[in-house]
């Protein structure tokens, strides 16, 4: 298909954007929750919380606003994946809702067992969370077997294969390195000294899983490379990616946290990228049947809505950037405990 | 139960229980501002105390909102796919514009709201609640211009036909101003407005009973008092005016309010009554002959359309829409009658000494968390079979591939969980409210509490 710079495309690529958002910030909170049990101290792990606290809340709504985005560009994605997903997502809206409780309950009381049941749903909860998602692209990546009225007609079951499953791993591995990066940044002392030693076998874990997952797509699911393969410049993405995956250990190794969490948050938008390019026009494959995929034609809003949508981002992107950005800025720095602490 | 039902209900279970938290927070946000206002004008210590103490409580109800929320958003594609294909180019916007305009905003300033106190200047900490408050306003108003949409669309047109329709827009500004959208953003606002202040005066005045925390909780009573005054007052007023508007956009949900079948007749205004839809009369009911038509056309000989000008199967069910609407009018007076009563007696100078009030007050909390529920009732369940109205039932809008074990499975786990939530957030209030605000009276409070405990024993 022509690439076409027309207002479905920017919404595409828009929508792209918002969830590369989410998966930059909310991916190294999550992170924080998957390492959380391996921290054993109270004070430690209250360190571990709230070197998320104040940004965790803001980086789901990039969640939010992207689902929001989807049901007003595409509502015919956003319908037909979230009923045709309906399990999934509802176990995936139980994680959140027992992630975010977590947070919040967890040091309001002084008791052991009621900190350690809080411990227990924040961790295992985000790592559900990270492993949902990645299973949602891996579905993706696969095809969902849509009928000619473009309804998923699959169970819950046919969305959990191999491949899904690997993928769901390779993002739960991507986000722990990128949240044990996130923690080396903001604690110091004997906690960062271990989590340091922690950012290695990250690294490792995540190659190795992002390997496999490449191999497999690139024998069983060659569509998602047809665009590279016609247009080599592409290519280039990937690139980028394994250099940034690259240059995280030497940037921690002199202890350039900061670089070293750039080059994460640069690997993570470029897989985004990857992923999105080998996507595009359509934005859920049918299989089989591929002719009853949904486009960002066929599954679009009106172009005078996604119009009228672009000026309500153009409007509303450079806020948008200015409060992540101020806040970032604000409780940049190591993490301390005070009375106001989760 | 089939899928209808379940997910009507599961629809139900998940806004009612959501619906809790964004009204408080909005009306607490207010009062934030008022406190930290005062804070800053007056450098007066007490009010810093009120900001901090009050600031807590609103974290904790912020987080509920945010936590059940989530739930509200992909819930429209999860169980209500049909309705979702249809609508998506107009709602879908309003709650994209939601997200980027107000969900920002509130997260980004909340956390300097909450955890910023020592980072930033005293300027900006009270510019970052103004924000905070701004923000879930501005969220509401994005949200009830969603919902305004289904009740009177407007500004779009419908392209495709059968399965295929959807309702595109036409005019974006003609859809965010539809007929009922300011009625309706007023009258949800006051609503908001009163859920936090009454849930403050329930607060003071419990410690005011417990002689704990006196001066503080004087001081919050009586900004929140003022705040109830106005919103109680406004509130008449907003409703007033979505009735009227309702007998022009929606007669059929007006006629349900009163349970008003026949358009020959002129309206009457119950005050409480028993459907009987059958034979179409209330039993049980006192009545004030003409008052609805006075109140709708200012004419008491003024014809009403009833219940009966409407197929009957585009009429809803009669008598929830009739009991929801007049309890939540009768607790919007008391709400009024409680706020007079009070600031009489603060006239008086006799106020914080009137200990039945200050019960009636301590248990005051419910009422515009009920007022607030059956509004929506009154709204929602008034608009049936249309989920928007005019263009498309209810019943049409599911998701066709989702199963009734799908449901079965996600509401029973709603309810478990919501019902989790809701004990572990009363505990957890429960906890702020004994260990109070962290002043240096509490020092004093100390052999107060000790008092109590050796009094318990």
């Amino acid at each position: 298909m022509e690439f076409t710079f027309d207002l479905n495309t920017i919404w595409f690529i828009l929508i792209g954007i918002l969830l590369t958002g989410y998966a930059i910030l909310d991916g190294f909170d999550l992170g924080v929750g998957a390492l959380h049990l391996f921290v054993k101290e109270d004070q430690e792990r209250r360190i571990m919380i709230n070197s998320i606290g104040p940004v965790w809340d803001g980086n789901e709504v990039w969640l939010v606003t992207g689902g929001g985005a989807l049901f007003a560009a595409f509502p015919l994605v956003y319908a037909t994946v979230f009923s045709g997903f309906y399990t999934a997502l509802i176990l995936l809206l139980f994680s959140l809702i027992f992630r975010a409780i977590a947070i919040e309950f967890r040091s309001k009381q002084p008791m052991k067992w009621w900190r350690q049941m809080w411990d227990v749903s924040f961790s295992i909860s985000s790592i559900l969370i990270a492993f949902l998602m990645g299973v949602a692209l891996g579905n993706i990546v696969t095809g969902i077997s849509l009928d000619s009225q473009k309804e998923f007609y699959g169970s819950f079951f046919s969305l959990i294969n191999p491949y899904t499953f690997m993928v769901g791993i390779t993002t739960v591995a991507l986000f722990m390195m990128h949240g044990s990066i996130y923690v080396v940044m903001k604690t110091e002392g004997e906690l960062q000294k271990k989590i340091r030693g922690w950012v290695n076998n990250a690294i490792i874990f995540f190659v190795i899983s992002y390997v496999m997952t490449t191999m497999y797509t690139l024998i069983y699911y060659p569509h998602m490379v047809e665009h590279f393969k016609n247009t080599p410049i592409l290519f280039l993405v990937a690139v980028i990616n394994m250099l940034a995956i690259a240059n995280i250990p030497r940037e921690i190794f002199h202890g350039r946290e900061f670089r070293a969490f750039l080059s994460s948050c640069i690997s993570i938008a470029a897989l985004m990228a990857l992923f999105a390019i080998g996507l595009f026009p359509n934005i859920v494959f049918s299989n089989p049947n591929l002719e009853n995929s949904l486009t960002i034609y066929n599954a679009a809003s009106s172009q005078k809505t996604l119009g009228i949508m672009l000026t309500i981002a153009i409007i509303g992107i450079p806020f948008v950037l200015a409060y992540t950005i101020s806040i970032y800025w604000i409780f940049r720095g190591k993490v301390k405990i005070d009375t106001t602490s989760y | 139960m089939n899928v209808e039902m379940l997910s009507r209900f599961q629809f139900a279970v998940t806004i009612a229980f959501h619906y809790i938290f964004p009204p408080l927070s909005i009306g607490l946000g207010v009062l934030l501002v008022i406190m930290e206002g005062l804070y800053l004008k007056t450098k007066n210590k007490l009010y810093e105390h009120l900001t901090k103490f009050w600031v807590k409580i609103f974290a904790l109800t912020f987080a509920m909102g945010v936590a059940t929320g989530i739930v509200m958003e992909f819930e429209f594609g999860t169980n209500w796919a049909t309705y979702s294909r249809f609508v998506g180019d107009v709602f879908g916007s309003a709650l994209a514009a939601e997200g980027i305009f107000a969900f920002f905003l509130e997260s980004g300033f909340l956390a300097i709201l909450v955890f910023g106190w020592n980072k930033v200047s005293p300027r900006i900490h009270f510019l970052s609640t103004i924000m905070v408050s701004f923000g879930s306003m501005l969220s509401a108003v994005w949200i009830v211009v969603a919902n305004s949409w289904q009740q009177t669309p407007s500004g779009f047109h419908i392209t495709g036909q059968g399965i295929n329709a959807r309702a595109e827009i036409t005019n974006f500004w003609a859809m965010v101003f539809n007929p009922s959208s300011v009625d309706r953003l007023s009258h949800v606002l006051s609503g908001a407005w009163l859920a936090g202040a009454f849930f403050v005066l329930s607060v003071s005045a419990y410690y005011l009973l417990k002689k704990k925390h006196i001066e503080f909780a004087q001081a919050s009573f009586k900004i929140a008092l003022g705040m109830a005054l106005f919103a109680s007052l406004f509130q008449l007023f907003t409703g007033h005016q979505s009735a009227i508007g309702i007998s022009k956009t929606q007669p059929a949900k007006l006629a349900a309010f009163e349970a008003h079948y026949d358009s020959s007749a002129i309206g009457d205004l119950y005050l409480f009554g028993w459907v009987n839809d059958n034979e179409q009369k209330v039993n049980l009911g006192l009545k004030i002959p003409g008052m609805l038509s006075y109140l709708i056309y200012g004419d008491t000989k003024a014809r009403v359309t009833g219940l009966n000008a409407f197929n009957e199967a585009n009429r809803p069910p009669v008598n929830i829409v009739f009991q929801s609407y007049h309890i939540m009018v009768a607790i919007g007076f008391i709400l009024i009658g409680l706020s007079l009563v009070a600031l009489f007696l603060w006239w008086k100078k006799k106020l914080f000494n009137q200990k039945w009030l200050l019960w009636i007050f301590v248990f005051s909390v419910f009422g515009p968390q009920l007022a607030n529920q059956l509004g929506w009732i009154s709204a929602e369940v008034g608009r049936q079979p249309w989920i928007v109205y005019g263009l498309l039932k209810t019943s049409e809008s599911l998701s066709k591939v989702v199963q009734a074990n799908q449901v079965v499975f996600s509401l029973i786990m709603f309810t478990a969980i919501y019902f989790l939530l809701f004990i572990l957030f009363i505990y957890l209030l429960n906890g702020k409210i004994q260990h109070g605000p962290d002043v240096p009276e509490s020092i004093q409070s100390e052999y107060e509490h000790q008092k109590a405990l050796l009094e318990r024993e």
